[in-house]
């Protein structure tokens, strides 16, 4: 690493003019392209080797496949001077990072699949600090990258070349709790299961839970949108964020922070930021609606044969179960099988090609063990499920929940992981997983869907080997295309970041995409909030 | 064969909740939290349906003494696969002062009444941690006890039991009829399937009460005061040596 940087500097220090700057950047191992550079340059430069390693993470093969047809450029931002590192230094001593050890792991998204060549990571542990950043990156033109929990599956968290990272982790103070109301107002880098847990001492629970609640930030929850297992009960954050508190690109500080359910008062400015991935400014506070702790959480396991019959059985379920359901989730045979193979995780029941989490969450044990007794009477009687067990206890509960929870782990141990979020009509969800296995033939390990069913949201994933061109190129853009031709979203709740930005035609017309652009422009007219993602390129 | 197994089973509160005392601490909060069997009864409850399947007893009966809720965790252990329930009945005064003593008097009087071969328990219930009411139905019967069991193997009219000790595992040989105590690692309890859920509601549970049996409830121990351990003090994070050095001074340490 040590060795890279100094390869860097000391091409820094050579000073190269702008077009050669141009074909450093496109980095490509075109020969042709670096054949060209010594004579250009008199020598070889010294650190070149290095420097094709520091900036060739992002291999041609990478860039291309991972990031769309388009291939990515460096946008004329400026770099990271003396003078910059100096400032930051000055704002925020002791949390301006330029340590390559800790940068590396800033620069990688969890899934392990892009990596950027961040070299400076900043810290900041409140809002006007945030201003200061952004006001001085603004009249520098220098990118910047907002970071909260790292824990994006589309490569948006990340940066793509050497956009600086502003991390939310120090902000992570809960500013007040009204125990009356249950609206909560906190910083942004608060981890959502911290959360959780302050709000459990207090018999509340956040309207939101995702597999990632050990590591993911509200911030970067707002930011992104973020869906989750309680969706169906509680709804989406655009219901249940009351205000927010954003810092726009050119430092100024939106306070649109507010305790109130109700507020009809001219645009509602906060909406265009949530799901906004970071795009049009940096979240640095949210308040938030929260419901009350549920006194009795029972959870059911259930085994379909068929998802025909799965569908009769959420029927059945919205039916019997009504105010008090509050999660359906399924999950093929296919995940079942990785489940044990790599995490040694038993299925409670019989094997069976589909299995369907059930939760109920209440305020009375005794009726809503009534109704969910009677739904299971039911369903089972009526043979749409052949299958099943029940969970009140705690330790049970969470241990059922594991078996979806985990299956995103899984997958990592079966090989490369290729990831789909896709939205669609109900009855259509497993169709695509079925038609793509048909599809992809023997190219891929496996493929196997599971999900937020009761949302019409599949996570579909194919795994191979090790990462392959081949098999990509079968996969995309056959699933955008399927996806599209029953009007869905290419892109339920993981948003476009990085990965997905090239394909927001597949759900969106050009009309939205150009006045989302112009939108873009107007907040950020020196786009250097989080490049390179959510619009398309050549925008 | 045609041997009997008798199961008891406690119900508890479980063991993820949070444990709350009692404004005027004299005893836990009860009402309102979730409550669920012994984890250990758990584990006693599946060793006994596992003899069964394997068809070297006939029948296991599942026993609970309680108010009217340990039925509900009668029906658990029927669930997993147990053939009938007891459920011993006590209530008001008498359920807070059941204790080791009582209980272990009312299984042997069963383990007598049910013909049982063999009587398999928790090694001891969460919420008071006895670890007493085997041994002392294993000497109220005179029978002999494999403790801390975490293996069961039947071998004819003798039972060999791997018991969990401090220096590390011992194997008894008994004579049946025989009283053992299930550790952690005796097996892993199965889900209680739907199937079996639906069965389960069809299953008898005969009510008795201690009186019946010609026990006596009364209790020789008062509970005085119930209090919550100290809290834990914070710690302290010092910068340089010298600083611990003179932090350690000022508490008198050194």
């Amino acid at each position: 690493m040590l060795r890279e940087s100094m390869g860097l500097n000391r091409l820094r220090r050579l000073g190269p003019p702008a077009t050669l700057w141009r074909l450093f950047s496109t980095c490509s191992p075109s020969v042709t392209v670096l054949d060209r550079l010594p004579s250009a340059l008199g020598t070889l430069p010294p650190g070149l080797e290095a420097f094709r390693q520091a900036r060739g993470i992002h291999r041609w093969s990478d860039r291309t496949n991972q990031t769309g047809s388009a291939e990515l450029h460096r946008l004329p931002f400026s770099r990271v001077s003396e003078q910059d590192l100096t400032f930051f230094e000055n704002l925020l001593p002791g949390r301006t990072i330029t340590d390559p050890d800790v940068l590396m792991v800033h620069n990688v998204d969890w899934m392990k699949s892009v990596r950027g060549s961040s070299e400076l990571l900043l810290r900041p542990q409140t809002t006007e600090e945030v201003s200061k950043i952004l006001k001085y990156c603004c009249e520098r033109r220098l990118a910047v990258n907002p970071q909260g929990g790292n824990t994006g599956l589309v490569g948006g968290s990340v940066p793509v070349f050497d956009e600086i990272i502003l991390s939310t982790s120090l902000m992570n103070r809960i500013l007040s709790f009204d125990k009356v109301s249950g609206i909560i107002t906190c910083q942004a880098g608060c981890v959502l299961e911290n959360l959780s847990t302050y709000l459990e001492e207090h018999d509340f629970i956040m309207p939101l839970d995702l597999g990632a609640k050990g590591s993911c930030q509200i911030g970067g929850n707002v930011a992104t949108n973020a869906g989750g297992l309680r969706l169906l009960r509680y709804g989406s954050l655009r219901g249940t964020v009351l205000g927010l508190e954003v810092v726009l690109a050119n430092g100024t500080i939106l306070n649109l922070l507010t305790n109130l359910r109700k507020d009809n008062t001219g645009y509602d400015l906060k909406q265009l930021f949530i799901g906004s991935e970071g795009t049009l400014g940096v979240i640095t506070a949210v308040s938030i609606l929260c419901p009350r702790k549920p006194r009795a959480v029972n959870v059911a396991f259930l085994g379909c044969s068929s998802y025909r019959k799965l569908l009769e059985t959420f029927q059945c379920c919205r039916g019997m179960l009504g105010e008090i359901l509050s999660a359906f989730e399924f999950l093929d045979s296919a995940c079942m099988k990785l489940l044990e193979k790599h995490l040694k995780l038993t299925n409670p029941i019989a094997e069976n090609p589909f299995y369907i989490v059930i939760e109920t969450a209440g305020s009375n044990a005794t009726h809503d063990e009534e109704k969910l007794h009677s739904f299971l009477a039911e369903v089972m009687a009526s043979c749409l499920v052949t299958d099943g067990t029940v969970a009140t206890e705690d330790a049970k509960v969470k241990a059922l929940w594991s078996i979806r929870e985990r299956v995103t782990e899984a997958l990592t141990h079966d090989g490369y992981t290729y990831k789909y979020d896709i939205s669609l009509p109900l009855e259509n969800i497993y169709q695509l997983v079925e038609d793509m296995r048909e599809h992809l033939g023997n190219k891929a390990t496996n493929v196997v869907g599971y999900g937020h069913v009761g949302d019409g949201n599949l996570h579909l994933n194919i795994t191979s080997h090790s990462k392959d061109p081949d098999l990509l190129a079968a996969i995309e853009p056959y699933v955008y295309e399927w996806t599209a031709r029953y009007r869905g979203s290419i892109s339920a709740e993981h948003g476009l970041g990085l990965k997905k930005r090239n394909y927001i035609h597949f759900s969106k017309p050009p009309g939205a995409v150009a006045l989302m652009n112009d939108i873009k422009h107007m907040l950020d007219p020196y786009r250097i909030l989080n490049p390179y993602k959510t619009l398309p390129d050549h925008s | 064969m045609s041997a009997r197994v008798l199961v008891g089973v406690k119900r508890v509160i479980d063991y993820a909740v949070k444990i709350r005392v009692k404004p005027d601490n004299s005893g836990v909060v009860t009402d309102g939290v979730k409550h669920s069997m012994n984890p250990f009864c758990e584990i006693a409850v599946e060793e006994a349906v596992k003899l069964k399947e394997k068809k070297l007893i006939k029948e296991v009966v599942v026993v609970s003494c309680g108010p009217q809720q340990v039925q509900e965790t009668i029906r658990t252990a029927l669930a997993m696969g147990a053939d009938r329930g007891i459920h011993v009945e006590v209530s008001g005064k008498d359920s807070d002062t059941l204790g080791p003593l009582q209980v272990s008097k009312i299984l042997a009087a069963l383990a007598k009444k049910e013909d049982a071969r063999l009587v398999i328990l928790g090694k001891q219930a969460i919420d008071d941690d006895c670890n007493q009411t085997g041994q002392m139905t294993a000497a109220l019967l005179d029978w002999p006890q494999g403790t801390f069991a975490s293996e069961v193997v039947l071998e004819g009219d003798k039972l060999k039991v791997v018991r969990e000790v401090d220096g590390g595992l011992e194997t008894v040989r008994l004579r049946m009829p025989a009283v053992v105590t299930a550790d952690l690692r005796l097996n892993t309890p199965r889900y209680a399937t739907l199937p079996n859920i639906m069965k389960a509601k069809k299953k008898k549970i005969d009510v008795v009460k201690p009186s019946d049996l010609g026990v006596d409830l009364t209790s020789r121990l008062e509970v005085l005061r119930v209090d919550e351990p100290p809290q834990r003090q914070a710690g302290v994070k010092v910068e340089t040596v010298e600083d611990l050095l003179s932090k350690l001074k000022e508490a008198g340490r050194i």
